[in-house]
């Protein structure tokens, strides 16, 4: 099952980067849900429930590994501790937002700005990290 | 009740790029702090949003709110550079009401509240109702929720308000909205210093229920205006219960209560609104009164999965962990 989790991985990310981006409404402006199939990337509901239930199945994955590694408690490489510590951030501040949307709670003007601004951020660095991380043969979250 | 730092910022004074850009810098940040509190939790004795009820039985249709609330918020009203810059790609239309400033026959940039009438008969009478539209300031905003951006925001009093200095102008807001009510008014607003012809398209706006004046402890100007009392403002229980007891003692009938999981703005009738539903003009900037079911549900729900997903995992890992534990045991 770890295999599985281990390839599900890189399409979930691109899922949750895909319906992250769909957030903003550009899809539909640059004529990409206009292509076959990707028509339901202009209809904003659709693409918030997506994106919700990909960060359920990424929650899902993170707490497996999260408890494997505490199990046994493998050295992890310093860009691993890099990538761990953005996703850390992007997965609280996500957190927060789904709170938000919560009937009876709410925040304020700015820290809801700064909440969905630093979601945004987080997620481009991860971005960054991750291609860096590829390009620079350093894809290894674990010491081998 | 929390405080908004935004509260008292110069409607019109545009955000400047590098106060964005410091802005940007700072939410990474401010997020790591762990500076988040909902609401309630930042205040022990939490105030209780504001809800306004419109007896439209009462409504003459003379116009003083929508006059009131013109003159009101005038000054909340955008600033258009022009000559407005071409969009592109060529399906994204410029939304231009600077030289329509008058129309108040529908919701526009401009007119953030209009008045409908419909002939009606209701038991064998025939009604002519009047009813000012504007937001309903929903109290789970779609609006605000699915707003990417941060510009579109529910305050403690109740009030939904689009930021004008944020907003990028995408529409997101309306499309979400039951009622399509924000209007678009482009070649104003932060798009214009970031990528004008390729993201966003001017600055949403839509009424605030006057959150400046509430702020100082006034009433929005189009209850003030009205010779009718036609609405009433007031803490969001007792308001609920003036409006059941007005339905009750008039036969009438409520509508936001339900709508949408609930507004804090209620329409109170003497007519069923399915039967004004049929009489009002609808379309672009002329919201219905149908039915409208909570727009969040699914979201409520799937918050759900989101707190079981990590539990499960650590479930199925824990069971992993124990399986290769015993596999490795038994190879001994």
């Amino acid at each position: 099952m770890t295999n599985i989790i281990r390839r599900l991985w890189v399409p979930l990310m691109a899922l949750m980067a895909i319906t992250g981006m769909g957030q903003m409404p550009i899809f539909k402006r640059y004529y990409i849900a206009d292509i076959p199939g990707l028509a339901w990337l202009g209809q904003p509901f659709t693409v918030h429930w997506v994106h919700y239930i990909g960060a359920a199945v990424l929650m899902f994955i993170i707490a497996w590994f999260v408890t494997l590694w505490v199990a046994k408690q493998p050295k992890l490489t310093t860009s691993g501790i890099l990538r761990i510590i953005l996703l850390a951030l992007l997965v609280v501040t996500g957190y927060v937002r789904v709170m938000k949307n919560l009937p009876d709670v709410h925040f304020s003007p700015m820290i809801t700005m700064l909440i969905d601004w630093s979601h945004l951020l987080f997620a481009m660095l991860l971005g960054i990290a991750a291609v860096w991380c590829v390009r620079t043969g350093r894809k290894a979250y674990i010491e081998e | 009740m929390k405080k908004s730092p935004k509260k008292n910022s110069s409607p019109n004074t545009p955000i400047s790029r590098r106060t964005f850009l410091k802005v940007f810098g700072a939410a990474g940040a401010t997020a790591c702090a762990s500076s988040v509190h909902p609401a309630e939790a930042q205040n022990s004795a939490p105030k209780e949003e504001l809800m306004t009820v419109l007896d439209i039985s009462k409504c003459i249709g003379c116009g003083e709110c929508v006059t009131a609330c013109t003159e009101s918020n005038a000054h909340k009203y955008p600033t258009v550079r022009k000559p407005i810059p071409k969009m592109f790609p060529p399906r994204v239309k410029v939304e231009d009401w600077s030289d329509k400033k008058d129309v108040d026959d529908r919701l526009t940039p401009y007119n953030w509240l209009f008045i409908q009438t419909a002939e009606v008969e209701h038991n064998g009478e025939a009604h002519e109702i009047n009813i000012p539209r504007r937001c309903l300031h929903c109290t789970n905003p779609p609006c605000a929720n699915l707003c990417p951006w941060g510009a579109a925001r529910k305050e403690d009093t109740g009030v939904v308000r689009i930021h004008e200095d944020i907003c990028l102008g995408g529409a997101k807001c309306r499309t979400v909205c039951p009622w399509h009510i924000p209007q678009r008014q482009s070649g104003a607003g932060l798009y214009l210093d970031l990528l004008p012809r390729f993201a966003g398209n001017g600055t949403m706006l839509k009424c605030d229920r006057c959150y400046d004046k509430i702020a100082q402890g006034e009433q929005p100007a189009c209850i003030t205006a009205c010779p009718e009392n036609v609405q009433r403002i007031g803490k969001r229980s007792e308001m609920i219960a003036y409006a059941k007891e007005l339905a009750a003692a008039t036969n009438g009938y409520i509508y936001g209560l339900e709508e949408n999981g609930g507004t804090n703005t209620i329409y109170v009738s003497p007519v069923p609104f399915d039967k004004l539903n049929n009489a009002i003009d609808k379309g672009k900037g002329k919201p219905h009164l149908a039915p409208v079911e909570n727009s969040m549900a699914n979201e409520e729900t799937l918050t759900s999965a989101l707190i079981a997903a990590p539990i499960a995992g650590v479930a199925a890992g824990v069971l992993k962990v124990l399986s290769d534990a015993r596999k490795e045991k038994n190879n001994d």
